[in-house]
């Protein structure tokens, strides 16, 4: 099978002070071109640890990840990050945080007045050209991710990678951005895998909702597929019946069969 | 990450980044001659306490060094004594009698170069010590040691090696003020957030890269921290060294001053070498806050 993005078998021990701790076990997972894949779980199971290791970020014990078929293993642009926390560089300005990307991705093939115009085509795309001249610590949360949202699409990966990349933001903006997303999706046609932890979301968003069990030695429990049409609306999903089928199946995993532990 | 033996002395390697002061402005008063003189008075409560306060120490000074058999000369006496010094600071008679100026430039000189070599050379070893664990397990302990000698323990030693009073001078600087840049620039990049190394990763920066657009600005207020403390006690060290090693310069001033006892001249030159310091505390100062405008807040 040939699929655009493999996860091949993918264990992970951390081992710290001569105590090991297995995070993933056996995790195998096929992303298509174009699909937008979410992963959703409870904290700490190891989400973070899996886009890492996608990322290049972390390496994995056993088994490998493939790019279309070439094996990945060190971080690159192919794959960008969106970061849980946006990791904007506090003292560059929103439009120079991008331009850091663009220059180093887009170095031998475009001029330096292209890379200025993709520049502020990307903030374009995320609506925060207003706010180019800003730096992060004079913009809000929401506006912060709508940059490094902006810097992973600016590099023109292969794979977008978004951890969480709405968690710390207040219901509202989180809908908002999530729309934009969406539009992004629909225009650019990106494969995205997605984390999160927030079953509306997941929903509303994905093609695939891949349920991880609990930690240690977290597992792929269920994969589920969104037969929602797209372009998506979410006034109107909200009686639609295959959604809420979709958003029963994963609150049933999540709530019954992989209840959070406390102890863990 | 724990830190264990970079930092033993927190209270003097790691001052919290300088931040801007934010005080709460108050209503804008309406008129603007009310405006101007709110401004006024703001001044003024700057300014006029530490006028008293010297006032009052300059009294105090004044009375009890006029009494019989005083050993100090009082402020009247310091300053008749001094006019000459202090209204010509530019005289130049060949030799070692110059005015104040060319002895203040004379040291500011020597603590530029020993000051800028002991910069660069610091930033650069604090990189390597902070970057790679080897090097800082190879490097800490000796810096430890090290940098708890003396400054002017130091100088029979350059004398020795240089067999001249400037360069060794200006060894002596360098000694000196590197300690402390080489532990914060450690430090600070010790604690270069996950983050924004995940950020250099994914974008593939080359060493050279991170090392320009990451690493510096990310360590930034902890680098300055180290260069302001480097200046201060570059100063310290001068003013010592010249004293020993002769030849014109502010340290030697007062050295000439006190063998021909011309106590007032002393006086005059302390407040000279003080004066100074601040200023170059306050130009480090400066820089560090329009160098780190970005970093301090996140
Ligand atoms: N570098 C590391 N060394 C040791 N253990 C680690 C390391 N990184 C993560 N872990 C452990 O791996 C587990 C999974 O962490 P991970 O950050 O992937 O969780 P997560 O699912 O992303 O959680 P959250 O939803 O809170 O972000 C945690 O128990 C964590 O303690
Ligand atoms: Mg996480």
């Amino acid at each position: 099978m040939t699929s655009y993005l493999r996860i091949d078998h993918v264990d992970k021990n951390f081992i710290r002070g001569g105590a090991e701790t297995k995070v993933l076990s056996d995790v195998s997972l096929s992303v298509e071109k174009g699909q937008f894949v979410s992963i959703i779980g409870h904290s700490g199971c190891g989400k973070t640890t899996l886009l890492n290791i996608v990322a290049g970020l972390t390496r994995a014990s056993t088994g490998g990840v493939l790019l279309e078929n070439r094996e990945v293993n060190d971080p690159g642009p192919d794959r960008a990050v969106v970061f849980q926390n946006h990791s904007l560089l506090p003292w560059l300005t929103v439009y120079d945080n991008v331009r850091l990307a663009v220059d180093k991705v887009h170095r031998s093939t475009k001029s330096r007045s292209e890379r200025h115009a993709w520049t502020l085509h990307n903030l374009d795309l995320v609506q925060m050209t207003h706010a180019k001249d800003k730096r992060p610590a004079e913009i809000s949360g929401g506006m912060k991710q709508r940059v490094g949202i902006a810097r992973a699409l600016a590099m023109e990966p292969k794979v977008l990678l978004l951890d969480e990349p709405f968690g710390a933001l207040d219901a509202l903006t989180r809908a908002h951005l999530q729309d934009s997303v969406m539009a992004l999706h629909q225009k650019l046609g990106n494969t995205v895998l997605m984390i999160t932890h927030d079953v509306d979301e997941a929903v509303l968003l994905s093609d695939r909702i891949v349920m991880m069990t609990n930690g240690p030695a977290a597992q792929i429990g269920e994969i589920l597929d969104v037969p929602l049409v797209r372009p998506r609306k979410r006034l109107e999903l909200a009686g639609n019946t295959t959604y809420l089928k979709c958003r029963q199946r994963v609150l049933e995993f999540l709530y019954e069969r992989h209840r959070f532990v406390e102890a863990a | 990450m724990n830190m264990p033996a970079v930092n033993p002395q927190p209270a003097r390697a790691i001052e919290p980044p300088i931040g801007k002061v934010l005080r709460l402005q108050s209503q804008r008063p309406k008129f603007s001659l009310s405006r101007a003189a709110a401004i006024g008075g703001d001044i003024a409560a700057r300014v006029i306490p530490p006028m008293i306060v010297i006032a009052l120490i300059v009294l105090v000074w004044e009375v009890l060094c006029r009494r019989q058999g005083a050993t100090l000369p009082p402020p009247s006496r310091v300053i008749a004594d001094t006019w000459d010094l202090i209204t010509d600071p530019f005289f130049d008679n060949g030799g070692l009698d110059k005015g104040l100026f060319w002895h203040l430039s004379a040291s500011l000189q020597r603590v530029a170069q020993g000051y800028a070599l002991a910069s660069i050379v610091g930033v650069a070893l604090g990189t390597l010590v902070g970057q790679s664990t080897w090097a800082m397990r190879g490097l800490d302990p000796i810096f430890q040691v090290l940098r708890t000698v003396p400054p002017l323990a130091w100088l029979p030693l350059s004398l020795a090696a240089f067999r001249d009073g400037q360069p060794s001078a200006i060894f002596v600087i360098f000694i000196t003020s590197i300690w402390p840049i080489i532990i914060n620039t450690a430090v600070g990049i010790r604690n270069i957030p996950q983050d924004y190394r995940n950020v250099a990763a994914v974008l593939r920066l080359n060493p050279l890269e991170f090392f320009w657009k990451i690493m510096i600005p990310s360590a930034a207020p902890y680098i300055f921290t180290g260069l302001r403390i480097g200046i201060g006690l570059s100063w310290l060290a001068i003013v010592a060294a010249e004293m020993l090693i002769g030849g014109v310069g502010i340290g030697f001033f007062i050295w000439d001053a006190w063998n021909s006892s011309h106590i007032s001249e002393i006086m005059l030159a302390l407040v000279y070498v003080g004066i100074v310091g601040f200023v170059l505390d306050r130009i480090v100062a400066g820089i560090a806050h329009v160098v780190t405008r970005g970093t301090a807040a996140s």
